[in-house]
């Protein structure tokens, strides 16, 4: 008898634990099965695919000629892609950076923080091509091409931001007025010959 | 709040103590949630916690597709399509609010005629009817104009032809249509106010179940048997009920699980099968698809409206009486309406002093009968319009009204109902066991 | 008792459910097993591809797709090819009007499938989902819940379905087609065998073709679908062990209430 009532209380306090446990694996899986409801009506509103398909976008460059420049739009924003002369490369590269308010060069396509020679900025070595967001850097107005204090002779390349006059030289690096940074370069490289494939 | 003896909250830490005196929303929650239930509640008892899900649900997936959805006629269609393609998961929580309307009517339908069964519509339980009622109303008034939406070629020409229904009431019809339409036909400015209106809606019937909820909270649920609890005392009560808390929280969650099983299954494997493939066609004003149903709930009404047409012996003395002012097209509209107002009167025009159909062995017949005749008309309303389907569906449309506007008053008089049990818990030790039983 | 009422509004769902398209003819329409049938079915790859090939050489002169982003052709869960053919066969095979100048350039791959040529050939985009092939019986869609919808089946039988005889009518020609409801159409027979090569020497008899390009224009019309029924798989995965778990519990909870002791185990 005695063993016997020993197996029972003992029998019942196993019975404790497992009653304990499956209560706590419903609500587990009760919380999971919520959580994973959830999930998705989060994931909605992050960027669609068609808005995921715009994020890299490629750019017909076989029409532009040296001196000349193109704005295409990516992200909802301006891109300058200027193709210069060899003049501007040469007095671009001319500049000293201790000079530059902005000494970084704020190129997406190079990492850490490196100087803002003119080098740094451009897309291919040659520096022939200069890829820079649109933007100024002071309030986010559009500057205006082949203009302000810091062109080549008969206003060629440079930047102006007419908004609160911002000067960006022959590279986009801030020279003059408020704007804090220079024109951020965002990522870009040649697919082929004549493609800029942005992003 | 609620009749039923028991117990109620009682703050008891300081902050408690605080909001209590502030604002006494830890009460109001806990006599919801701990409100004494009648413990021998069957499975028909689960439909409310089902309906309340499906609420929230559409809500939900609602709001999120609202996001993605443009309410105009050029691009209603291709921002859906937008939505089925490039929206992270925007094809699944559409599906979801598709077929999340299907399982909405399912589980008001079995919730309706439940109550039917049960006599949960009479005395003391008419405003909890009524509300419910409403709340199908706009149930159905929330989701034509959801079906609207997706602008495919059923949502136009049913858009089209539901709204010509009013257009049918003499005199005013022409310019209520005008009006409800805000033009002389379906266009944008109807698309756009069915949207506004379709957001809307579904936060009004939040606040009908409130009522609905608060109502039954007071005078009690009603239970298979339709015998009330015992109140004289809460000892008494506590032997005919459990607490709401967790008893029938899980029991109604368990349900809802399983019914959420085959919801996913059909969502996943199945999406479309509820649907008219008609609607992946964007709409087109100039051309009717070559047979316009409604969504599967609409349809015994459906059935109802086009059931009663101008050689029906009931329409022309109708039409003669009132020297041509309600012809067949008012009468349909009328049959249709009068069919929901018919329910809404119940609890006044059954008779009987049983209320549950349990004791009432030839209310069953006629109860079962209607459930039957619901289904036919369902099936009638799917097929055209021609014999023999229209001869059905006068046959069906008949004996829905016959029921409430004949039988059920009838019965009341005429039956002899079987003995019920004196208490819940009779019925309860009866056919589930008793507490103090012995183990097996 | 009560749960009759359940039983009879399913089969009323059921019921209704295609009752609809009842009334649409006696077409012949042909059962064909497709790779992406059943709850695990999926897309055949190369089956797309075949099948867009036949698209874009034989459908496209007259038809569109508009809602059909070129790029999802490179998905995983659809035809995926490699990004850079995508971009070729955009560049080669479709033009489109650019959104800010107005002028016809070749497409991107962001662009989408261009609209119908001819006007009155319908869009394809969604076709397989708007033509169901599969009803009754008696007005029933029960048939459904075992065959499926049946919108590539219509797609494959109406290209299979031409008897060879035509008519004029009103001005215009028709043909017969023992799938199409009404049994004449206006659309000459697009297919008649070889009518495309295949790299790989696949079979391209007009059986071949049809079954790809239907197969193929289901994908175009429910991209998602491998996706979704995915998703679908895991919920009723997750809550049937949800329902195992709550059984147990509420009838673990309930076990007092009703007199008997909990089960042993």
């Amino acid at each position: 008898m005695q063993n016997g009532e020993n197996l029972v209380s003992h029998a019942e306090d196993h019975e404790g634990t497992r009653r304990d446990f499956l209560y706590y694996a419903t609500a587990g899986a009760g919380a999971v099965t919520a959580g994973a409801a959830i999930w998705p009506l989060i994931d909605q509103m992050n960027p669609s695919a068609d808005v995921q398909a715009l994020s890299s976008i490629r750019v017909d460059v076989a029409g532009v000629e040296p001196g000349t420049q193109i704005t295409v739009k990516w992200l909802g924003k301006p891109v300058f892609i200027r193709r210069r002369t060899d003049e501007e490369i040469e007095a671009s590269r001319g500049v000293e950076v201790s000079a530059l308010p902005d000494g970084i060069a704020r190129n997406d396509n190079i990492d850490g923080q490196v100087p803002a020679t003119d080098e740094n900025r451009t897309l291919d070595e040659g520096g022939e091509w200069l890829v820079q967001m649109g933007v100024c850097t002071h309030l986010g107005c559009v500057p205006i091409g082949n203009a302000g204090d810091y062109t080549l002779d008969g206003n060629v390349g440079g930047w102006f931001c007419p908004c609160h006059g911002s000067h960006y030289d022959l590279a986009g690096r801030i020279r003059k007025g408020p704007a804090p940074e220079n024109l951020p370069v965002p990522v870009a490289a040649f697919v082929d010959e004549s493609t800029i494939k942005l992003g | 709040m609620s009749g039923i003896p028991h117990d109620h909250y009682e703050p008891t830490t300081k902050g408690q103590k605080w909001l209590h005196r502030r604002l006494p929303i830890a009460g109001l929650l806990y006599d919801t949630i701990m409100i004494p239930t009648p413990k021998n509640l069957n499975w028909m008892w689960i439909w409310g916690i089902v309906l309340t899900f499906c609420l929230v649900l559409q809500i939900v997936t609602g709001i999120v597709l609202a996001m993605h959805y443009t309410p105009h006629v050029d691009e209603a269609f291709a921002s859906v399509e937008h939505i089925m393609r490039n929206v992270n998961g925007g094809h699944m929580i559409r599906y979801l609010h598709m077929n999340g309307a299907s399982l909405f009517f399912l589980a008001v339908y079995i919730h309706i005629f439940r109550g039917l069964y049960y006599g949960s519509y009479k005395a003391p339980r008419e405003i909890t009817w009524i509300i419910g009622m409403l709340i199908y109303l706009l149930m159905m008034g929330t989701a034509f104009m959801g079906y609207v939406l997706p602008w495919g070629q059923m949502s136009f020409w049913g858009a089209t032809v539901i709204t010509g229904l009013f257009g049918a009431i003499p005199f005013i019809g022409e310019a209520l249509q005008t009006w409800l339409l805000g033009g002389p036909a379906v266009d944008n400015a109807t698309l756009n106010r069915f949207f506004s209106l379709h957001y809307l809606l579904p936060f009004i019937i939040a606040a009908l179940v409130a009522i609905h909820i608060w109502a039954f909270h007071t005078t009690g649920n009603n239970n298979p048997t339709g015998v009330e609890v015992r109140r004289t005392s809460k000892a008494e009560a506590e032997k005919d009920t459990v607490p709401f808390w967790p008893y029938f929280v899980i029991k109604d969650l368990f349900a809802l699980a399983v019914i959420m099983v085959i919801f996913f299954a059909i969502v996943g494997f199945m999406p479309n099968y509820l649907g008219h493939p008609d609607n992946y066609i964007e709409a087109n004003p100039l051309v009717t698809p070559s047979h316009i149903v409604p969504e599967w709930y609409f349809l015994p009404f459906y059935a109802i409206l086009r059931a009663f047409t101008a050689d029906v012996w009931v329409v022309m003395a109708a039409s003669w009486i009132t020297g041509g002012i309600i012809n067949a097209k008012f009468f349909g509209v009328l049959a249709m309406f009068g069919s929901i107002i018919v329910m809404l009167l119940a609890p006044w025009l059954d008779t009987s002093e049983v209320r549950s159909g349990r004791y009432r062995p030839m209310f069953k017949w006629w109860f079962w009968l209607l459930v039957i005749d619901f289904v036919v008309l369902m099936w009638a309303g799917a097929m055209p319009a021609e014999p023999p389907y229209s001869t059905i569906s006068l046959i069906g449309a008949s004996y829905w009204f016959a029921y409430f506007l004949v039988i059920l008053p009838l019965l009341g008089v005429i039956e002899k109902p079987q003995p019920q049990p004196q208490t819940i818990e009779e019925d309860f030790d009866a056919h589930v066991g008793k507490a103090q039983a012995p183990a097996e | 008792m009560l749960k009759k009422i359940g039983i009879s509004a399913i089969v009323a769902l059921s019921l209704s459910a295609g009752g609809a398209t009842a009334a649409g003819g006696e077409a012949h329409v042909e059962d064909i097993d497709f790779s992406f049938e059943g709850p695990f079915g999926t897309y055949d790859q190369a089956q797309l591809q075949r099948g867009l090939k036949i698209y874009t050489r034989v459908c496209a002169a007259c038809h569109g797709m508009k809602y059909v982003p070129i790029r999802t052709l490179h998905d995983e869960d659809g035809p995926g090819m490699p990004m850079d053919q995508v971009r070729a066969y955009a560049e080669q095979n479709v033009m489109v009007e650019d959104e800010e100048t107005g002028e016809l350039r070749e497409a991107k791959p962001v662009d989408h499938f261009p609209e119908s040529m001819d006007p009155n050939a319908p869009d394809l985009s969604l076709i397989a989902k708007k033509r169901a092939g599969f009803h009754g019986p008696y007005g029933t869609g029960i048939n459904q819940l075992f065959k499926g919808m049946g919108g590539p089946e219509y797609i494959y039988s109406l290209l299979t379905g031409y008897t060879g005889k035509d008519k004029m009518e009103a001005g215009t020609l028709f043909y017969e087609n023992t799938a199409f409801p009404g049994g004449w159409i206006a659309m000459a027979p697009p297919l008649y065998g070889e009518d495309v090569e295949f790299n790989d020497g696949h079979a391209n008899d007009l059986e071949s073709e049809a079954e790809d390009v239907s197969a193929f224009l289901m994908w175009a019309a429910e991209p998602k679908m491998m996706a979704r029924k995915q998703a679908g798989l895991t919920g009723v995965i997750f809550l049937t062990v949800l329902s195992v778990l709550l059984y147990l519990t509420n009838k673990r909870l309930w076990a007092p209430i009703k007199g008997k002791k909990p089960p042993q185990g």
